[in-house]
């Protein structure tokens, strides 16, 4: 029977109620006395010289307080890269400042030139107008190939052929690789482009600054994923604000996926005009801006090379990837085409010997950062993409040549040759479940009754593995980290038994106030409806790094354990001495204190009493009180992995690819709330198949982005998805971490997209069309063409 | 500036607003009625969907003062009085039909007039409603299953 409480319950979220009736909490629902607003403006150009920026029409204008320009803010650092990636080579990466305002050369459509704040909003859009911004236009750096070819145009002039840095991984395997690429009997390789892609978070980007010039407080409320980083790179690296007198809240936001990390331009400058001001500023993003200002994501360019035996064993791995960084480094640009990439390419198989080459580009567009799955997603797709080319040219069943390959239950902890050690899996069973939950015994059925109706079905069917809870922070740091990802709880306990657990992640639609109250409620026997979750604010919550990467069960749920256990022990110590009993005899279950062998009780709810009111109570050994705080450093990634199925069908007549059946089989390890996981992979997969079919950020010649609203961006709508079949039964538990969780926020992005691809490559080849890829977005023009060769 | 009167979720309201203000805009900003929300700015996401005069519209296509005299209900005016979810809301959480809660005000107007339409659609007129509403965080399914069990529960029950 399902579990109506604690770990392992499908909890109704406790944040619906408010959500459903209005009453959520945005950082645009915030306006404060006094408040000014700003509004940017913006180049409208990809690349040129920045010859005069004259702002005093502007600022006379009515309602104007202030244009600021980079001129005012000469005070003010770049916005920091928080990850030195280090080249083959040995030497750092090239870092040109990222200026909060444009300063000499405007490098990307969108980049913010002025910010005029104003009395209102659309005295401050009017006034925007009025500023004139004298712009001698460059020729744009806008194809990577050419970017890196060393006789085009600079984006920076002190970074030679754009190239920020060439990454070797593992760089002493290089050698190897080759020779074993070259004497290999086969070699299959393949070239595709990883599409550039907008998060698109359906809550735009907000800032509002309150600087207090009577007590030198500065408050920032904003669209956020983790305000304690904000708080540090805005704090010491950009404004020189201590951070005891810097406050970031991020109340509730309105998604994310990767695209609230980063610390951006505009809450700088809304920073930096409350204390010039004196009043709060505030910026509300529009959609439109959002699009030319909000880091995108993806955007490889890759070479895959899979060299196999005669029986399809994997024998050698090589990849030549070119990743655009856009035209500055964003808060982690740098390791997401790196770190978070390189180090998946073993996927679920035991290929050994692999190098992955990573050269990263800098051009006249929109930073490139992290978005859901961040390296993943990019990792997953060429190397399933090319083992099902492989299989198609050696013969092989694809399913079976994955199998042959596997990484085997007896294997772990499992080293790959890509530097990370999984701690546990079972890829084969994951794959027996999905075999049964997609009904691939069915699908030949499905195929003939397609072919009647004058429709091309195939099947893709691909695994995937991930890194998760980022991240043992000495290891990352010999890597070229520049921060610790530990995370944090403190739990804190009434007098009458409720508690509150204040986080360092900070969730933006995954439940986590559910979800940490749950696993409060089963180690302490209580009513989840006892325990508040409070996040998102540095005043009120411990350092942590927030909430991406799925790392907030791995990492952040570990450290609310931890917490926890720190006040269930100081709370056995309180009910001993209640029951004058020897603390080790002392057990709690169910809300109730024990001791063993005795019919001894003491409620939870009396020993907090004690703990506030020590009338009874072992004051000479232990504090009053009952409030523990625990940072929790993860001792190595999670590796959820799992296998994916999708069916398509294409009419022959148009190319348009439609999903009819999806299934996906995942390992998260344990599971604290199934409902929510399930939700997770159910919008992780929406982002792929959006990925796969129908996203793609576009510029043209000119560097205009083209794909700039949702006129032009084809988000995933409901009538282009089917409904998911989705099981999360194969549980290896996390070795490493209290909970034996993994992590699950993040692997539908991953998994989806080449399960697609594949499955319409499998459409067409199935009926007599030799083709061997098509690039995302499989748009039916793209199959269209495919099709007639 | 115009003076416009109207009814919002059954109170009569007035206010001054500039011809260029948005319905929307005159929601959050006059009336603090803040749970409609702006996702867009081309009247693609569905966000800030109301009801006025009983038709679901997008608040940010049309301007407040074309809304002289209209009664307009927001979510914040679909709930009981005392409290009580309706039956769309309650099958949105009982159902896990939103995660980050930005687009669900514009979802749950859109499922109450689509209901009020059509009151046993199935799954594929539902998404066909749901075209004009974007949701980023749950690829739909929950959604989509949140309606279909609305329905169910709104539906009179058939005579014995």
């Amino acid at each position: 029977m399902p579990k109506d409480f604690g770990i392992g319950a499908s909890s109704k979220r406790r944040e619906d109620v408010r959500f459903l009736t209005g009453k959520g909490r945005y950082t645009d629902d915030i306006n404060l006395q006094g408040q000014l607003h700003g509004y940017f403006v913006r180049s409208e150009v990809a690349h040129g010289m920045l010859k005069r920026v004259a702002t005093e029409a502007a600022a006379a204008m009515p309602g104007v307080h202030r244009v600021f320009t980079a001129a005012d803010l000469e005070s003010a650092g770049g916005l920091p890269c928080g990850w030195q990636i280090t080249d083959r080579f040995g030497n750092p990466m090239h870092e040109p400042k990222h200026p909060v305002l444009a300063e000499g050369k405007v490098r990307h459509v969108g980049e913010p030139i002025a910010f005029v704040v104003a009395d209102t909003v659309e005295q401050a859009r009017d006034a925007a107008e009025a500023v004139e911004v004298e712009i001698e236009d460059l020729p744009p750096v806008l194809d990577m190939k050419a970017a890196v070819s060393g006789d085009g145009p600079l984006v920076h002039d002190e970074v030679p052929a754009n190239l920020c840095f060439d990454w070797g991984f593992v760089e002493d395997n290089r050698d190897a690789v080759d020779e074993a690429i070259r004497n290999a009997p086969h070699v299959t390789t393949l070239e595709l482009v990883n599409n550039r892609l907008v998060a698109n978070p359906m809550e735009p980007r907000v800032a509002i600054a309150d600087f207090d010039a009577s007590t030198g407080d500065h408050t920032l409320y904003l669209t956020s994923q983790n305000p304690h980083l904000i708080r540090l790179l805005m704090g010491a690296f950009v404004l020189g604000i201590p951070e005891h007198k810097l406050r970031v809240v991020a109340p509730d936001v309105g998604g994310a996926f990767g695209s609230k990390i980063f610390l951006y331009n505009e809450e700088v400058a809304c920073m930096f005009a409350s204390i010039q001001l004196r009043r709060p500023v505030k910026w509300a993003s529009t959609r439109s801006e959002a699009f030319v200002s909000d880091k995108h994501g993806r955007d490889h360019v890759t070479k895959i090379e899979l060299a196999l035996d005669d029986d399809g064993t994997f024998l050698a791995l090589r990849t030549d990837t070119l990743a655009n960084l856009g035209a500055y480094l964003s808060t982690i640009g740098s390791v997401t085409p790196t770190y978070l990439h390189g180090t998946l390419m073993a996927g679920n198989y035991k290929t050994p010997l692999i190098y992955v080459n990573v050269r990263t580009v800098f051009t006249n567009t929109v930073p490139v950062d992290a978005y859901r799955g961040a390296g993943r997603p990019e990792a997953t797709y060429q190397l399933e993409r090319v083992i099902d080319k492989a299989a198609r040219e050696l013969g092989i069943d694809p399913i079976e040549l994955r199998r042959r390959n596997f990484v085997q239950p007896e294997d772990f902890p499992y080293a790959t040759p890509v530097a990370v050690e999984y701690d546990t899996g079972d890829y084969g069973a994951v794959l027996d479940k999905l075999i049964e939950i997609a009904d691939l015994a069915g699908f030949e059925a499905r195929r003939k009754q397609s072919e009647a109706n004058g429709l091309l079905r195939g099947l893709g069917v691909n695994t995937y593995i991930e890194a998760c809870g980022i991240a043992p922070s000495n290891l990352v740091g010999q890597l070229g980290a520049r921060a610790g990802f530990y995370d944090s709880a403190t739990v804190r306990v009434n007098a009458t038994g409720g508690l509150v657990v204040m986080a360092g992640t900070k969730a933006h639609g995954q439940g986590h106030e559910t979800t940490f109250a749950q696993v409060v409620a089963e180690m302490i026997g209580i009513d989840e409806t006892m325990i508040e979750v409070v996040q998102g604010d540095t005043a009120h919550t411990p350092m942590g790094m927030g909430s991406s990467g799925s790392r907030s069960i791995a990492v952040g749920g570990s450290a609310v354990v931890r917490a926890t256990e720190k006040i269930i022990n100081k709370a056995k110590k309180i009910a001993a001495h209640l029951m004058e009993a020897a603390e080790a005899d002392v057990d709690l279950a169910d809300g109730t204190f024990t001791v063993a062998g005795t019919d001894k009780t003491v409620a939870w709810g009396d020993v907090c009493l004690a703990a506030y009111v020590p009338h009874n109570y072992p004051l000479e050994d232990l504090e009053p009180g009952l409030e523990e705080t625990a940072f929790y450093d993860p001792a190595n990634f999670t590796f959820p992995a799992g296998a994916y199925a999708c069916e398509v069908e294409i009419d022959p007549e148009t190319g348009k690819v439609r999903i009819d059946r999806f299934a996906a089989a995942d390992d998260f390890g344990n599971v604290i709330n199934p409902m929510i996981v399930e939700g997770q992979v159910h919008g992780g997969i929406a982002q792929g198949i959006g990925q796969a079919l129908l996203e793609n950020c576009a510029y043209d010649e000119n560097g205009q982005l083209i794909s700039a609203s949702y006129m032009d961006y084809a988000m995933p709508r409901a009538s282009d998805l089917p409904m998911y079949v989705v099981d999360h039964s194969c549980q290896t538990p996390c070795t490493h971490n209290p909970l034996g969780v993994k992590g699950c926020g993040e692997a539908g992005a991953i998994g989806s997209p080449p399960a697609v691809v594949n499955a319409v490559l499998d459409a067409l080849n199935s009926g007599g069309h030799k083709v061997d890829h098509i690039d995302m977005p499989v748009s039916p023009s793209r199959v269209w063409q495919a099709m007639q060769g | 500036m115009t003076k416009v009167s109207m009814t919002v979720n059954g109170k009569a309201v007035s206010g001054e607003v500039e011809g260029r203000t948005l319905l929307a805009t005159f929601l959050r900003e006059d009336l603090h009625l803040t749970g409609t929300h702006i996702g867009c700015d081309t009247s693609q996401c569905g966000a800030c969907v109301v009801h006025v005069d009983g038709q679901a519209v997008k608040a940010c296509t049309m301007f407040a003062a074309e809304a002289e005299g209209a009664e307009v209900t927001t979510i914040e005016g679909i709930a009981a009085a005392d409290g009580t979810m309706s039956p769309v809301q309650k099958a949105f959480q009982e159902h896990h039909g939103l995660q980050c809660g930005f687009c669900t005000p514009g979802m749950v107007m859109s499922a109450h007039a689509l209901l009020a339409e059509n009151p046993d659609p199935s799954e594929a007129e539902i998404r066909e409603y749901l075209q004009g509403n974007i949701c980023r965080c749950t690829g739909y399914h929950n959604i989509v299953k949140a309606i279909a069990a609305a329905a169910a529960e709104m539906r009179p029950v058939a005579a014995e």
